[in-house]
Order: structure tokens, then sequence, then C-alpha cells
């Protein structure tokens, strides 16, 4: 396995957020987190990277437990994330952002390039010197992918990549994200879009009110459609 | 005219200092989000060993080896302090850090008279700078030349370190986000570590570079952070650019108010400061920051009205305390009504800074006002006690008025700059209008009469009047107007959603902070007799925060603890040792590490472990709120 996470606490505060969360992800998979909004999905990933500073359980990275190790470390091991609210660093230009995320090669990942990111996303090639502040929505998505790829990770934690972005966009991201799996790196991409997620996705868990009510490939959760209805918005 | 051109360029050399040691300020906080008060002190321990230094050191390359050696060991020192103190600290909340980093400072302060002793030291002349050049029969110094030439220069190296290194892009990332450069797996801890030894160094720098133009003396540190405040203030903190540009406007206005204002030059610095403040709150080249997410008075339980055994054991107390008088001696007593005093002052503030989430640094300025009200009015007007006692305060008030007016403009980290920038100013005020002040003569023979000059009658008033205040300041803290109080404490964008105007309601409570310490300086004046420019000083300022911090500042009662623990022990201590502030600063330093929630905060947490017997949640209550996103 890839990651497995297994007994995933977290609380913020007195308020308990997630509770027993446990889930797999297999090498070069991709896994859709699907849930309402509010459901866990981001404090889920944020947990798994150790932004969450009170949380309990286990997670296993590449047969590594990664839960006791501080965030910049878990990154290190080869798990991106990019974050939901995207947080570009909107003073620092386009090439400057991508230098804040890049890290030494990594032999069971493959290697990013400035050039093959501008490939994968032809709008950021056009607009290396732009403030991130000044870039649109779906452009701001990209480039927070392009960031996270830039430290050649294995796995990525894909944090609601279609949220707020127009159709056209999406199918770029679709494209995109099939081309990181087509390259070997495994994804985990939350999504509130069942349509999305479809596209994209090899297996899904549902996760509602912080704990997982369902686990299974795409065709076992289209021959439920009881629980879609109950746990997802349509 | 030649002799304006000279000011002029005085002024200039005069910002190359205040420069770098106001981008090394900027620069820490902009990635660690730590106001370093601790700056001033490395400024000065530059200074010093670099005085050391270029005297072992011969010739040319001595010297300015000497210079950049002193520098880079100061960098070193820091590297060590971040590592040993504010790793420890980098998520309590931003008052705690300005306590260490103050803590620190103080011990610093002690350090160096320690090792350099306490007189003034005049340092070599720089080799090559000697000499000074003929401007139309004015005398230009050549080292201003160089000095003015070299303040560019940093600001231009500053400038590509951060724009074309990688670690200058990690910075300005980690200035913006800095979770966010974590969770691409930057380590944090070593990007902290040598912002804050550049930021050091250059404080350092700036501090060495002085010894040819200004003798190295242990008071040098408080001068320079206040000015430092003032620059990252106008020109906006986090900004390299906006810390220059403010270094020259302030270095200039100093420059010039010396001839239009010779005995209070300090004003043209504060008009400036406050014209800036109106237009542009975040300075002239900072951001508006984001609305604080945490503040220090955020607290898992909430405050409620104390129960009715609470209530007899607080009235036992007071009892007991004012029995005081039946078995003690006439020392004892003045102590008595000392701390008596305090605990106004600390309540005080405690109203401002816990209930408002308001921490002013520069709270003395209106107990200080209060004291010189009272000495102005039974010196000049010759009015009588009572009289004086309730007018007193008045100048506090007013004070208050004006400052608070434009303090609460701000919050947290720019509020408590702000705040004890004002302070600095009245102190000045106070220290240099020596006609109407005495200045550090001070305002002597204020006594009070018959009826409250024994000191058991006074420790009586001193005592009733702190209790008056201290019921008058909780009742308001469970009134509708320290509802609306603590809700712009808690959530200023809400507070003002709800349609409560939260400015002026801070503003309010500015005012009532202030005016209550100015009661407590008009019985400090009658107490001591005597007025002084420290009844305003930053010391007494942060006396007040210790206080509150050592009772808990999330507490309702800790402040009255706290300053009577304080007040106590302060005044023991410097009975037993020269080195209080040593002491002193190493007791700050611990209370912020050891005991963040204060001795009131500590009880209470073992109180509720106890009742609890510690069930899975339990330990979260030691912990602030992180804020659920």
């Amino acid at each position: 396995m890839k990651l497995t996470v297994e007994g995933l606490n977290s609380h913020y505060g007195p308020a308990h957020i997630l509770f027993d969360i446990g889930f797999e992800v297999g090498e070069g998979e991709v896994v859709a987190l699907l849930g309402r909004n509010g459901a866990g999905k981001s404090t889920t990933f944020r947990s798994i990277v150790g932004l969450v500073a009170q949380r309990t359980g286990r997670i296993m990275f590449e047969g590594k437990d990664v839960s006791a190790k501080p965030t910049h470390e878990i990154v290190r091991e080869g798990l991106g994330y990019v974050p939901e609210e995207r947080r570009i660093f909107t003073d620092l230009t386009v090439e400057e952002n991508l230098e804040v995320g890049k890290q030494p090669k990594r032999p069971n990942a493959p290697h990013w390039t400035r050039e093959k990111l501008f490939a994968l996303f032809p709008n950021l090639g056009e607009m290396k010197n732009r403030p991130g502040g000044r870039m649109s929505g779906g452009e701001q998505q990209m480039l927070t992918i392009a960031r996270t790829l830039m430290g050649n990770p294995s796995l990525v934690l894909l944090d609601e990549p279609s949220e707020g972005l127009s159709p056209k966009i999406v199918e770029q991201m679709v494209d995109a994200i099939l081309t990181m799996k087509k390259e070997g790196v495994s994804i985990v991409v939350s999504e509130q879009n069942l349509h999305f997620a479809r596209l994209i996705s090899d297996r899904a868990y549902i996760i509602e009110r912080g704990r997982i009510c369902f686990g299974g490939t795409m065709a076992e959760l289209d021959a439920r459609p009881d629980i879609r209805d109950a746990h997802l918005s349509l | 005219m030649a002799f304006y051109v000279v000011q002029f360029l005085t002024g200039l050399a005069s910002a190359a200092s205040l420069f770098l040691v106001a981008s090394g300020l900027s620069i820490i906080f902009g990635v660690t989000r730590i106001v370093n008060f601790a700056h001033g002190a490395f400024y000065m321990i530059g200074a010093y060993i670099a005085f050391t230094l270029t005297e072992r050191l011969s010739g040319a390359f001595g010297f300015w080896g000497g210079i950049v050696l002193a520098a880079i060991a100061v960098a070193l020192i820091g590297v060590l302090v971040e590592m040993v103190l504010l790793r420890r600290i980098y998520h309590a909340p931003e008052l705690f850090q300005l306590l260490a980093t103050f803590g620190l400072t103080l011990m610093v302060e002690d350090l160096v008279v320690l090792i350099w002793g306490p007189d003034d030291l005049v340092g070599r002349r720089a080799p090559g700078f000697k000499g000074a050049i003929d401007f139309f029969g004015q005398n230009i110094p050549s080292y201003d030349l160089f000095l003015i030439v070299l303040g560019p220069v940093v600001l231009g190296i500053l400038w590509l370190l951060f724009q074309r290194t990688r670690w200058g892009v990690l910075v300005r990332a980690a200035t913006q986000d800095r979770d966010m450069v974590a969770a691409l797996g930057v380590n944090q801890k070593w990007l902290f570590t040598s912002v804050f030894a550049v930021g050091v160094f250059l404080a350092a720098l700036g501090g060495a570079l002085q010894i040819p133009r200004d003798a190295v003396h242990h008071a040098m540190d408080l001068r320079i952070i206040v000015e430092v405040f003032v620059v990252v203030v106008i020109g906006g903190l986090g900004s390299i650019v906006g810390a220059f540009v403010a270094a020259v406007l302030v270095s200039e206005l100093n420059a010039f108010g010396i001839l239009i204002f010779p005995k209070i030059s300090i004003i043209l610095v504060f008009l400036v400061m406050a014209v800036v403040l109106i237009v542009r709150p975040w300075g002239l080249f900072g951001k508006p920051e984001a609305p604080a997410r945490k503040t220090p008075g955020l607290t898992v339980n909430p405050w409620r009205p104390l129960t009715q055994n609470e209530r007899l054991m607080a009235l036992a107390a007071l009892v007991i305390a004012a029995t005081l008088p039946l078995f003690a001696g006439n020392y004892a007593l003045t102590v008595g009504s000392e701390i008596a005093i305090f605990v106004i002052f600390a309540v005080s503030l405690h109203f401002l800074m816990s209930v408002g989430g308001l921490a002013s640094f520069g709270h003395a300025a209106y107990f200080g006002l209060g004291a010189y009200g009272v000495a102005f009015l039974a010196k000049m007007a010759g009015l009588p006690m009572i009289v004086c006692l309730l007018l007193g305060p008045l100048l506090g008030c007013m004070g208050a008025a004006v400052f608070g007016f434009f303090a609460v403009q701000l919050s947290g980290v720019y509020f408590a700059m702000l705040t004890l920038a004002f302070a600095q100013i009245v102190w000045s005020i106070a220290f240099q209008w020596v006609s109407v002040t005495g200045g550090d003569n001070g305002i002597l023979g204020v006594w009070p009469e018959k009826w409250a000059a024994s000191p058991s009658h006074f420790y009586w008033l001193a005592l009733g009047v702190a209790t008056l205040v201290t019921i008058a300041l909780r009742a308001m803290v469970f009134s509708p107007f320290g509802y609306a109080l603590r809700a712009t404490r808690d959530s200023l964008l809400r507070t003002e959603a709800i349609g409560i105007n939260a400015k002026r309601i801070q503003w309010t409570a500015f005012v009532i902070a202030g005016t209550t310490a100015g009661i407590g300086g008009a019985l400090f004046a009658y107490l001591k007799g005597s007025v002084f420019p420290d009844n305003l000083g930053i010391s007494l300022s942060v006396d007040a925060l210790v206080m509150v911090l050592l009772g808990g500042v999330e507490t309702v009662s800790g402040a009255v603890i706290g300053a009577i623990v304080y007040k106590a022990l302060n005044i023991w201590l410097v009975s037993q040792t020269d080195l209080s502030k040593l002491v002193l600063g190493g007791f700050i330093m611990l209370i912020v590490v050891v005991f963040p929630k204060g001795i009131v905060g500590m009880l209470e947490m073992l109180a509720q472990r106890r009742r609890k017997a510690s069930p899975p949640g339990s330990p979260l209550l030691a912990k602030p709120i992180e804020s659920a996103e």
C-alpha cells in the first residue's frame, strides 16, 4: 500500500472533528474522498500532513509510520499536499512560487521540471513573471498543483481541485490529473462533485460528519444509489 | 543655507543605523511574527563588542574587521537565543513573545554593566574617515558621508538577497504563509533561525557602526528600540523599503525638530506618526493586516461572576488585609500601600488587555500622568488633597483619550508598539520640559494632608480605593459594555456586523483603563511625596504587564494576585541584590516559557483537573483554541 490511514482522530480545540478515519491508497491509484461541505475532507488531508496539531492515529506512507513527524518531513518523504484554499504566495511570481515547492529528485517518483509543468499547464508558461495575486482562480489552482509537483511527490493529496472553476478549466484539470496518474503519481482527491470524481478515480470513500461510511470501487458506488443519495448532494 | 544642508546630511547619516536596526526588526517580524523587543539589546551588544574588538585589534583592518566580527558574534548570540528561547514560544500569543524578549532586554542591561561597567565608553574614530569636509564654512564629518552612502548600499544588498536567492524567495513566501511553506517541505525551524540571525546581524551592525559617532552606554537599547518602533509603524512592519524611507523621515524630523522645538523635539515625530496612522494605519509601505485570529484573552472557559462562596472568601481576604495596621509596622504599611496602588494599576491594564484584548506596552504613561496631574494641582494650584485626588487622574484620562484614539485604530503588535511609543513620548516630555515638569529632578514635596498622613491611614485609603476600583471594573466586565468589549476582543468583524461601533467601545475601554491607572498614579504621588519621569517609564509599563501575566491573562481575578505577588517579590528583590533587572528578566522569561497561564490560571487548571478526573478531552482545556477552518 502507498498510504494507509488508521484510526485517525482530530480535534480543533474542544471540537472533535474526525472519528476513526481509515482508508488505503494503492500504488499508482487515484482514490476519491467524497463528502459534503464540512464533512471533514479538508481536515483529513490537513491531519495527514501534520497541519492539525491535535490528532491521534496511524499514518503509514510507503511502509513508514509518519504520524509523529513534523509537516515538512512528511512532505519530504514524497507526500505532496495541495490545499483547498490554494494558498499561493500572492506576492511571489509564478516562477518564484514554483521555486518554493522545489525539492530534490526522488527515485520512486516522476521528476518534474518547470518546462514539464509549463507543458502540463500551458497557461502558467505564458505568465512566468506574473505575481500570484494577479491570476484568475483557475490559473491559481493550476499553479498550486504545479507548485506541489515541483517537490516530486510520489503521492498527492488534492483538496477539491474543481471547486469554483469554470467547466472549461475543470476539463483541463481532469486532463492534468490523468497525466499525473499516467506518470505514476498516486492521488487522493477530495470532491463534492461526483461527476468529476468519476472521470478520474479508481475507487472512492465517502466521508460524512467526520466518519468514513463507504469504501469501494466506482462501480460499487454506482450500484448503491441509496448511499450516494444519502451522503452526497447531487 | 549651508547650515540646513549640513543638518540634513547629519539626519541622513543618523538614518543609516536606524534603517539597519529597523530593517532587521521588520525581517524578523515578517517571518516569525515576533516583535523582537530585544532588538535594541542586540544593537547595544553590537556596539559594546565592537568597542572592545576595535580597541584590541589595530589598524584599519582591525577597525573594520572588528565591526563586522562584532556583528557576526552578536548574530551567533541571536541564533542561540532563537533556538533556546523563541522556539518554545512561536505558538504563544504575541504578547508573551514581546514579554519574553523584553525579559531578555532587562537581563542584557544588567549584563553589559557587569561586563563593561556603568560608564560611557568612547570608541575609536574610523580609519580613513577621521576628518571633516568643509561645506561653505560648515563641517561635515567624513564618517557621516560614509554612513549616508552605506544606507542605500545595504538596502540594495537586502533587495538582491530577497529577490535573487532561493533563501530570499522562501523568506518572502514564509512572510505570507508559513504553514504553506512547511507544507511544501521547507524546514521552518532553520528558516526562522537564519532569518533571526540576519535580523540580529543588521541590528548589531547598526550598533557597531555608531561607535565613531556616539558614546556606548547601557541605556542605548531603549532609546533605539522606541525610535525603531516609530520607524516601523510609519514605514510599515515587514517592508524593508518602508523601513528605509521612514528611517530617513524620522531622522530628518529629529534633525530639524531640534531647531523648531528645541525643548520637545520628539513632538514633531509624534505628529507625523499620528498623521500617517490616520491616513494609512498599516504604515506607508505596509499592507493592511488580516484581523488577528488569536487574541491573548481567548479562553475555553467562559468567564462567570464570583459565586457566593468566592465572594465571601474575597471579603474575608479584604477584612484580613484591613487589619494589617493593627499588627504591622510602618515599613510594612508603606509596602502594603504600594502594593494596593499597584493592584489598581494592574487591574486597569488587565481590563484593557484581558477584557479588551488590547495589550498596551505603555500603560505607565497614564499612571504617570495621574501622578503629574496631582503634583501640578497640589504644587502649582495648591488645591486640597481630596480635590487633587479627584482631579489629578483626569490628566491620565485626557492622555488616554488622545493617545487611545490613535492606538485603537490598530491592533495586535502594532497596538503594542504604538502604545509603547506614546508612553516614551510622554516620558520624553516629562524629561525634557524642565521648566514645567522639573525634568529629571521631578516635582518634590507632594505630601498628603494630615488626615491621610499616617502610614495606617494612607494604607486604608489605598486599600479602600483599590477595592472600589477592582469591584467597579469587575462589575463592568459583566455589564453590557463588558459584553460588547469582550465581543470586540473575540471577533472584531462579527462585532461590527451586529451593529456595535467596535472602535468606540475599544476607545472607551482605553480611556477607562487610562483613568483608572491615573487614580493609581495619583495615590502613588502622595505615597512617595514626589513625581519623577520614571513614573511613566517603560519599566513601569512592563511591571504592569508582568503582574497581569503572572496572575494569568485569561482569568478575571489574576491581576490582583499577580500585582500582590510581583510587587512584594520586586520590593524584596531590590532590597537583596543590585542585579534586580537580571533576576527579573530571567523570572519573566521563566513565567512565559513554563507558566504561560499564570498563577491563577494554573490554580484553575488544577481545580478543573481534580473536578473532572481527567477525561480524554481535558488536556484540551489547557490549550488555546485553534481556529477551526
